[in-house]
């Protein structure tokens, strides 16, 4: 099989393989809006019930309203907007995280009961719940939780929901197609591996390596 | 009226096979290149990864990013159709004891998603009782198999550098990838440790392979265990049954669960019987050979649930051996980062979906506590984000001072955040240890007299315990990892220690178990003679890692393709002869 073949074989047709390095390049591709839900059936990759359980996932609302409201501030507090890349519901995390708690249900009680603590706290500390109060509040509120090692022991509960969130929001962005843009990532593409550049060896001082 | 039936066929095939992995897959392939007509079943659907490989798809393709999920035990876009559970098929365990039991049910069976990680055995892997009388040695030796180890390198590809070292024979090798940038620090840390690091072995095609022109060569994207749509790599399916199937003498049956071996009143096996998943109806198939290639696991269940007049015990069991001697690799891991990689330039460093370095075994183990080896297998790069990435940053991203040279604090979220998973992307690395573990009679599986599978097939049963010696050899395998990653100046967590069994894999965990039909000179100790033939019926055969007498520390399947060539080279001889 030669390299054209190879790329018929992969579906590729006969674009050329530069073509295909600029094609696969994420900020060539339209808004992060279509990206997350491809349509999975016809797929020959996957097995019988995989597809429909996908399905009956999406199909099925874990987080009421409120709790999505709350995950979309806490999300967009993780991951802003910045120079290089928008923010974390831009890459549409609060939908990935909605269906990860009803994928890997283990999520479920502590990102619940997590959510509400918050509230709780918040109601107690400023008479309103975490999307009602005032930026500068959510922020305050964020920093007692955001930092585990200097955080207060009464907000443990806190931090390890915060983490969670943290986790959920990072892999969520950066698995999204502006987030593996952000990250510079450049493989999943036709290539030719040569080993460490050169002038990356050098850096290193690993040319003799 | 019942609406099940037994259909019986009236064809009488030269041989059927059952299973369609690499030893299945292998005796498919020469048996019907040699004009036989061979009738292959196979539990589970076709499986062409030029058509069905996940290969080149993005993250964000999948709903949960590639996370894994019970029915993908390795991620949404990994090639396996099956897993550690199989809904309607149980096993179960016995006396507390662990054993985890990975099935793929498909065309190639595990050899769709494996690590392509392809080592020869080493002359002393085949006489281990002669090493320190642990274990019993095998019928054959190192170079009776050689031969077959070069066939399988000319016919499949495999890369490799050429090393001399006394227990981890060289192959015919194309060139290897060359390492990663955390490989090279890999590299250099380990050798600072007294820890050789050679060029990794995989069955990946760097170069077009001699001859061939239904494999395309390597593109790189690393993602060896989606299968690959060019047939880059070895997959039993793409490089050894769907080639099979072109010569118009394999006929292939998908979805056919097989229940026992079928014996006539000399005590020969006829054929076997199935069960069709598609119309759930029974089937009885004739063949003048029997090859057992379902894995050791299957193979074994399958010659105990074939009891006979002639067979009271099980088929080939006289012996009383079949499932005993069972045994997996050792494994324990380890991992961390390197800060001197923050902030690092980014190019496309996926590489193959195989190892491009690891460390072979050359320690002597009479100065060690615990008898035989492991090798090292290693990694680290800038691979595809997937779900996962960015966990734990918490535990990161204090350790290290900010852009602005200022102390930071653990965890955080906004701007800075942000800019911290950009910064650490690309500096991890992992490292794991898979190690020879002693073959023990008390180690096996058998029929458990309870429980049968959806199709009424009496399921397996596990009693398999580790003991010192896999211990101690796991804490050596920590030791071993401390003192590299120290050496490569890397950031990383304390040692497992002895509350973990120093992180050593439950059994099965590893997906290496072997040992199940062993092979032997004796019927009264081995199942099967040296060319995996069944001492109590002679046209019967099994071609998987079942008869491994002792597994060395290298992963089972170049040995599995080497012996399982062997057996029907040895059957296309033995038919000439008039003997099968």
């Amino acid at each position: 099989m030669n390299r054209r073949d190879s790329l018929k074989a992969l579906g590729l047709g006969t674009i050329s393989a530069t073509m295909l390095l600029e094609a696969c390049k994420p900020n060539n591709k339209k808004l992060a809006e279509d990206t997350n839900d491809k349509p999975e059936t016809e797929d020959a990759s996957r097995q019988p019930g995989e597809i429909e359980r996908d399905k009956k996932l999406k199909a099925e609302k874990f987080f009421n309203e409120h709790e999505m409201a709350t995950i979309t501030v806490l999300a967009d507090i993780i991951i802003p907007k910045d120079t290089r890349s928008g923010s974390a519901s831009d890459a549409k995390v609060p939908e990935f995280i909605e269906f990860i708690v009803k994928d890997k249900t283990h999520n479920q009680v502590p990102m619940r009961g997590g959510l509400r603590w918050l509230d709780l706290q918040c109601l107690s500390r400023y008479g309103k719940t975490f999307v009602d109060i005032t930026e500068a509040q959510q922020l305050e509120m964020v920093k007692e939780i955001a930092y585990p090692k200097k955080a207060k022991p009464e907000m443990r509960q806190g931090v390890s929901f915060f983490n969670r969130m943290r986790d959920l929001t990072a892999t969520g962005f950066f698995t999204s197609k502006m987030g593996i843009e952000d990250l510079g990532y450049v493989g999943n593409t036709p290539n030719k591996w040569e080993g460490v550049p050169a002038d990356v060896l050098k850096q290193y001082g690993m040319e003799g390596v | 009226m019942s609406d099940i039936q037994i259909k019986k066929s009236s064809t009488t095939y030269d041989a059927v096979i059952v299973g369609s992995g690499a030893g299945g897959g292998m005796a498919g392939y020469v048996l019907a290149n040699a004009g036989l007509k061979v009738l292959m079943l196979e539990a589970g659907p076709f499986f062409d990864p030029a058509k069905s490989s996940s290969q080149l798809k993005w993250p964000y393709e999948s709903a949960r990013r590639g996370a894994s999920t019970n029915t993908r035990n390795f991620g949404d876009f990994d090639g396996a159709f099956g897993g550690w559970d199989l809904e309607g098929e149980p096993y179960t365990t016995k006396d507390k004891t662990e054993f985890y039991w990975f099935r793929s049910r498909m065309l190639g069976g595990r050899t769709n998603h494996w690590g392509r990680i392809s080592l020869r055995m080493g002359p002393d892997d085949f006489r281990g009782h002669h090493i320190d009388g642990l274990t019993d040695d095998w019928p054959i030796t190192y170079d009776e198999v050689k031969p077959f180890y070069d066939k399988v390198d000319r016919m499949i590809g495999v890369y490799g550098t050429v090393e001399n070292l006394p227990n981890e024979p060289d192959g015919i090798f194309l060139p290897p990838p060359k390492p990663r940038l955390n490989e090279l620090f890999i590299k250099k840390g380990a050798e600072k440790a007294g820890v050789k690091v050679i060029a990794g072995r995989g069955s990946v095609l760097t170069e077009a392979l001699p001859g061939n022109k239904d494999r395309g060569a390597c593109f790189y994207c690393g993602q060896c265990n989606r299968s690959c749509k060019i047939y880059g790599d070895f997959s039993a399916s793409s490089c050894l049954v769907i080639p099979a199937l072109k010569t118009g003498n394999l006929k292939l049956i998908t979805n056919a669960m097989v229940r026992e071996v079928l014996t006539d009143h000399n005590g020969l096996a006829t054929g076997v019987s199935y069960i069709n998943k598609d119309d759930m109806q029974e089937y009885q198939v004739n063949a003048g050979i029997v090859i057992l290639g379902a894995s050791a696991g299957e193979s074994a269940r399958l010659l105990l649930n074939s009891k006979s007049a002639n067979h009271p015990g099980g088929l080939a069991n006289s012996s009383g051996v079949v499932g005993k001697y069972l045994h997996d690799s050792t494994g324990s891991s380890a991992g961390g980062w390197l800060p001197q990689l923050m902030d690092r330039k980014r190019y496309n460093e996926d590489g193959t979906g195989s190892i491009h370095i690891y460390a072979p075994w050359l320690k002597d183990n009479r100065k060690l506590d615990f008898p035989r080896g492991y090798h090292i297998e290693f990694g680290g790069g800038l691979g595809m984000p997937e779900y996962g990435f960015g966990f734990g940053i918490q535990d990161m991203n204090g350790a290290v001072p900010g852009r602005d040279g200022k102390p930071r604090e653990a965890g955080g979220f906004g701007a800075s955040l942000k800019d911290d998973y950009r910064r650490f992307y690309g500096t991890g690395f992992g490292m794991a240890g898979r190690g020879m573990a002693i073959a023990r009679a008390d180690n096996y599986c058998e029929i458990d007299p309870e429980v049968v599978d959806k199709f009424g097939i009496p399921v397996l049963r596990f009693h398999y315990k580790w003991n010192n010696d896999e211990i101690k050899q796991a804490k050596h395998m920590q030791e071993t990892f401390q003192s590299v990653m120290h050496e490569m100046g890397a950031v990383y967590g304390p040692m497992q220690g002895p509350e973990t069994n120093y992180g050593l894999e439950a059994p099965g965990r590893i997906i290496h178990e072997v040992g199940t039909v062993r092979m032997g000179d004796d019927p009264k100790t081995s199942a099967l003679n040296k060319w995996c033939q069944a001492h109590d019926c002679k046209n019967l055969f099994v071609v998987d890692a079942a008869p491994f007498v002792q597994q060395g520390d290298k992963n089972a399947t170049w040995t599995i393709l080497a012996l399982s060539m062997r057996t029907a080279e040895y059957i296309l001889d033995q038919r000439k002869k008039l003997n099968v």
